[in-house]
């Protein structure tokens, strides 16, 4: 069977989303990145969905699934690149996937993850919350 | 909130699809995304109707056992539309009322498939037959 | 008695065409058709005649009945008329005058050419009569309706003129929102504000409602959803300019407003610019006075 691979970059597991998703492939994703973020210890999963051209209850439910889990493996999960109708009809459906952060591009999802792990280090080195900004 | 007249609006034309894997319900969306271009239908349009046939095609999957959708490209007065009719030979639904009611699910899914469905159409029908079958039809329209 | 009077019919109008054509256009004149200056005397003597041939020779198949195929090119010629003059600008007296003068030729013709004979006149007028008021209440339904089609076509217009995204800076949009909004209106905003936000990837969306008087409870819900798509894009959203009222009108709705508010336009941009590790700094004290206002 087919499956979506993942990358791993840094403390991230990248993945990008760019067939029209069928249910299976979308449950083998979950396993899958369950599996790499216990394996490798990442610290935030970035999901691309720019090519999604709908997004349903299934697949939505799917991603808040995948947030839900990467949390209590204290990863966190930004999706990045919905399309603008893929979002408006995801709120008609009623689906707000409030658990999930969202970035308009890779660059700025990754500068999301990447700010927590700044944010650890400097925790790790026992510095307070500083701030990004003066 | 039409269906009276549903009888006379002329079918331009139709394709009859089944529904017995994932991998249909794939091919449901494909379809409906290549008639809704066809009509015209605007982007946001067009990912309301293959959103709400997804919803549906998996219901008739998961709790209807299977079955097939019918996809009827309509014209009434000038106006262009697409029509999806998904029938199943399953269970039926018990309480309508209650199945459109959102976040009620009896398939561990979220229980926004109908409801949502509802709310991304223009026009939504729906009979059940406990122990024959259910019927939807759902209508998008293009807006002039 | 019916088939009688079509015939009559049939055969004054074609004997007299001419005469009745003439007749007919002097009363179009006389009514002031020409006045407005928005049609010609050639086409409207053109359009005259086409429907007049047309007539007869709908009459000539023996059908009585407007609905019928007989008469396909004629509602077709007559729908034609009354859309140009919808788009022309015409007022619907005016487009309905255009058929209904025609009447008073043809009871004068039939006066002259059936002279004597009171039965078939009465029968060929009633028939006519019938016929015209037909041909008149087709004019006046398509007249109708493609004045519905050019309004609609402008509300859509102004829809799209009204509401343009701005950008202010670099990845901060506004979207200024003016006059009433409906549900329709606020739809295709939302639409443009979320395709804007891809187009100049913008991390912050500001939606200005200063100049909105009134915000329906659908509306609101509208606004709440773009802002809620919005996010799912990834942009944030302030809005500026509540009115107290529209304020009331939300809570009352009993949504929660995770939204961040902002009284003016400008105190959400210099949130926004904050937001995004900028800050709008004065170069050097313009004037004294001025440098003296800011210690």
């Amino acid at each position: 069977m087919d499956r979506i691979p993942i990358l791993k970059l840094g403390g991230a597991l990248i993945v990008t989303i760019q067939v029209d998703m069928h249910d299976r492939l979308m449950l083998a994703l979950e396993e899958d990145l369950t599996a790499k973020i216990a394996s490798t210890g990442a610290r935030g999963v970035l999901i691309e969905i720019s090519a999604l051209e709908i997004v349903d209850s299934f697949i939505g439910r799917m991603l808040d699934n995948i947030a839900a889990i990467s949390r209590v493996l204290d990863a966190e999960t930004v999706v990045v690149g919905m399309r603008p109708a893929v979002a408006i009809t995801l709120i008609e459906l009623g689906l707000n996937l409030t658990g999930i952060k969202t970035a308009l591009n890779v660059e700025r999802g990754m500068a999301m993850i990447q700010a927590r792990l700044d944010e650890d280090d400097a925790d790790g080195l026992g510095s307070t919350r500083a701030h990004r900004e003066d | 909130m039409r269906t009276d007249s549903e009888a006379r609006v002329p079918i331009a034309k139709t394709d009859l699809l089944p529904i017995r894997s994932g991998e249909d319900v794939v091919r449901v969306r494909q379809q409906v995304r290549a008639r809704a271009i066809e009509i015209g239908l605007g982007l946001v349009d067009q990912t309301k109707i293959i959103t709400a046939a997804s919803e549906l095609a998996r219901n008739t999957l998961d709790y209807g056992g299977g079955g097939e959708v019918r996809i009827d490209l309509v014209e009434e007065g000038g106006r262009k539309g697409v029509r999806l009719t998904f029938e199943d030979q399953g269970p039926g639904i018990p309480d309508i009322a209650q199945a459109l009611t959102d976040h009620y699910t009896t398939g561990g899914g979220l229980g926004l498939g109908l409801g949502g469905a509802k709310r991304l159409s223009n026009e939504f029908h729906i009979e059940s037959t406990l122990g024959v079958g259910t019927r939807i039809t759902i209508a998008r329209w293009k807006s002039r | 008695m019916e088939i009688d009077g079509t015939q009559v019919l049939v055969r004054t109008i074609t004997d007299e065409e001419p005469a009745i054509l003439m007749a007919w256009l002097a009363l179009l004149k006389e009514g002031g058709s020409l006045q407005t200056g928005r049609i010609r005397e050639a086409e409207l003597q053109t359009q005259a005649k086409v429907v007049l041939g047309q007539l007869r020779d709908a009459l000539a198949s023996g059908q009585s009945d407007f609905g019928s195929e007989a008469y396909a090119s004629l509602r077709e010629t007559l729908g034609e008329i009354s859309r140009s003059r919808a788009i022309q600008g015409f007022s619907s007296t005016d487009t309905a005058k255009f058929v209904f003068s025609l009447k008073e030729p043809i009871f004068e013709a039939l006066g002259r050419t059936q002279a004597g004979d009171a039965s078939l006149i009465a029968a060929a007028t009633r028939s006519a009569s019938r016929l015209l008021d037909r041909l008149g209440l087709h004019t006046m339904e398509v007249f109708q309706t493609s004045r519905e089609e050019v309004i609609g076509r402008q509300t859509q217009e102004i829809a799209e003129l009204s509401t343009p995204v701005v950008r202010l800076w670099d990845g901060i949009l506004a979207l200024p929102l003016i006059g009433t909004l409906d549900s329709a209106r606020t739809g295709v905003v939302m639409e443009n504000l979320l395709q804007a936000i891809v187009d100049e990837e913008a991390e912050i969306a500001i939606i200005d409602i200063t100049g909105v008087p009134t915000v329906d409870t659908l509306v609101a819900q509208h606004l709440l959803k773009a802002i809620a798509a919005a996010r799912l894009m990834g942009a944030d959203c302030i809005i500026s300019g509540i009115r107290p009222q529209i304020a009331q009108t939300m809570v009352h709705l009993g949504v929660e407003l995770n939204v961040v508010s902002k009284a003016t336009l400008a105190d959400a941009f210099a949130l926004a610019l904050r937001r995004t590790g900028r800050a709008v700094v004065r170069k050097q004290a313009a004037a004294t006075t001025a440098s003296e206002d800011r210690r």
